[in-house]
């Protein structure tokens, strides 16, 4: 399968001087991508960081009010 | 909803990217003149493109901001030119790769269109310390909506002017991208493009999802009365 | 509703004669354009200047000592409260714009009065080039009016103001220090005036100074908004 695609223009890649340039280019493209994603997936953490902690306040609030009920009715 | 479609987009977004560079290196034939670096054009000049074309939607943007006074608009043509101005380092790297595997240089003032990219993002840098200079958020806003304008206005000004100062001797080296591209690199470029453009488009929705996400956090804490979370950005505007 | 123009012309009559009653900014300003001249006789090592480096030193001198002018423009709008004065009085918010940039306008104009005539002196060796001259300055500032006016209004609300109105103004103003440059560079050549490509740049100037007169005519009104 494979090899029938070959024969169509095979990649030139002249490792000489500029074309290691060239490579590097897209290379580091790419790099910066997932570097955006890094940075995504923290913003994303952080989000649920705060979320999760807002969750337990909330919780707790509930936990609050229900047991003062519970004294006002002894 | 801002993430609503997200998937879809990233998805289509790295299709179009892998076909992309997959033509870029197995089908567009070789350049008779540059051989190997011309390869570059089909990153460098879909970058440029679409960080330009982002620069002037920020503008639109911000037209929208002035007019209905809705926040909403603030905060698009925030990240749209926010995104545009990462995208414009990119191209200046690129654009200084091809340089120097072109001529041996980092930096050649030769090629008019790099000189006016260089000085349209030197001008959107100033966007960010300009907001942060300006305390109140509503008066932020919209000066920020106003220099969005101005600076948009600004582009194809420049892009003149660059243009007419460079010495007729020099041959615009991406002229052999106007004129007769023999048709696979047309297409190949055509393919990078759209996934260039599909990737801002990608990139600034993530952007405006994270901030509308951590909009409806605050707006939480607010209802819930929970105690302050730390490090608000004094710039990036608000999504609720 | 006062007739704009009634209120342009009291904006700017009220601007010029509170700048001659101090007399701050444009002695200065041409103070600190000679002394730039000089620095740059000693930076460039040379006693006489042609052609596109002629052009460069007093271009740029002109931008420096436009930008300290640009910085006082509004200031005493804010120090004063003028600003509510003029929010709260029935006037079209763009004859404030218009009223601004005339002053600007004018203090430019002044400027170069003095400083282009002690440049040729201290530079050149004939006042052939000066009539066309004019008309580029007068073009050129037609577009630093607008800008700077712009710019200024926007960074007077701001903390670093006078950090700001450099920064956001000089890649502002590129295109401009281009058309204008390249305008005066044959002008000052060595053999007299040459008009290469003249009309081209003075027609880039006029394109400049369209547009951002009218984006300023058009968002001037946002920025006054409270």
């Amino acid at each position: 399968m494979l090899s029938a695609l070959l024969p169509l223009a095979a990649p030139a890649l002249p490792l000489d001087e500029a074309g290691k340039y060239v490579a590097g280019a897209y290379v580091v493209f790419l790099i910066l991508i997932v570097v955006y994603v890094a940075i995504m997936a923290a913003k994303l953490q952080r989000i649920e960081r705060e979320l999760r902690e807002l969750a337990g306040f909330a919780e707790q609030r509930n936990r609050d009010g229900e047991s003062e009920k519970v004294t006002v009715d002894v | 909803m801002y993430g609503k479609g997200l998937r879809a987009l990233s998805i289509a977004t790295v299709a179009t990217i892998s076909l992309g560079f997959s033509l870029v290196f197995f089908y567009a034939p070789l350049d008779a003149d540059q051989g190997f670096i011309q390869k570059i054009f089909y990153l460098h000049v879909p970058l440029a493109i679409t960080a330009l074309v982002g620069f002037i939607v920020g503008g639109v943007f911000a037209i929208a901001h002035l007019r209905s006074g809705d926040s909403r608009w603030d905060a698009y043509s925030y990240v749209s030119i926010h995104m545009s101005v990462i995208f414009g380092v990119a191209v200046l790297v690129t654009g200084s790769i091809w340089a120097k595997a072109s001529w041996g240089h980092w930096w050649v003032w030769d090629e008019p269109t790099l000189v006016s990219f260089l000085i349209v993002f030197l001008l959107y840098a100033t966007y960010y310390p300009f907001r942060y200079a300006i305390e109140d958020r509503d008066r932020q806003a919209r000066y920020a909506s106003v220099f969005a304008v101005t600076a948009g206005a600004f582009v194809p000004l420049n892009f003149l002017a660059v243009r007419l100062a460079e010495s007729l001797v020099h041959p615009r080296v991406f002229a052999t991208a106007e004129g007769g591209l023999p048709g696979s690199m047309r297409l190949t470029f055509l393919v990078c493009l759209a996934a260039i453009a599909l990737l801002w488009v990608t990139l600034v929705k993530f952007e405006l999802t994270a901030k509308s996400a951590s909009g409806q956090v605050k707006r939480l804490r607010r209802a819930l009365d929970a105690p302050a979370a730390s490090g608000q950005s004094r710039i990036a505007p608000e999504v609720s | 509703m006062t007739p704009s123009r009634t209120a342009f012309a009291a904006i700017l009559a009220k601007d010029l004669r509170a700048e001659l009653r101090t007399l701050q900014s444009l002695p200065a300003m041409a103070l600190f354009a000679v002394t730039t001249f000089v620095i740059f006789r000693f930076g460039l090592d040379r006693t006489a200047l042609f052609g596109s480096l002629a052009a460069g030193v007093l271009w740029a001198t002109l931008l420096f000592a436009a930008i300290l002018g640009i910085n006082r423009l509004f200031v005493a709008e804010r120090e004063e409260g003028g600003f509510d004065a003029i929010r709260l009085a029935p006037i079209d918010r763009t004859a404030l714009f218009a009223a601004k940039a005339a002053a600007l306008l004018i203090y430019l104009l002044v400027l170069e009065a003095i400083i282009v005539p002690v440049f040729a002196v201290f530079f050149l060796d004939s006042a052939a080039a000066l009539p066309p001259l004019a008309g580029v300055l007068l073009l050129a500032d037609l577009g630093l009016a607008a800008t700077g006016t712009l710019i200024s209004s926007m960074a007077v609300h701001s903390r670093a103001r006078d950090l700001l109105v450099p920064l956001v103004l000089l890649p502002l103003v590129v295109p401009l220090t281009i058309a204008a440059a390249s305008a005066t560079d044959p002008l000052l050549a060595i053999g007299g005036p040459g008009y290469d490509r003249f009309g081209t740049w003075l027609a880039v100037l006029g394109l400049y100074d369209l547009v951002f007169l009218l984006v300023g005519y058009a968002v001037f009104d946002f920025l006054l908004e409270d």
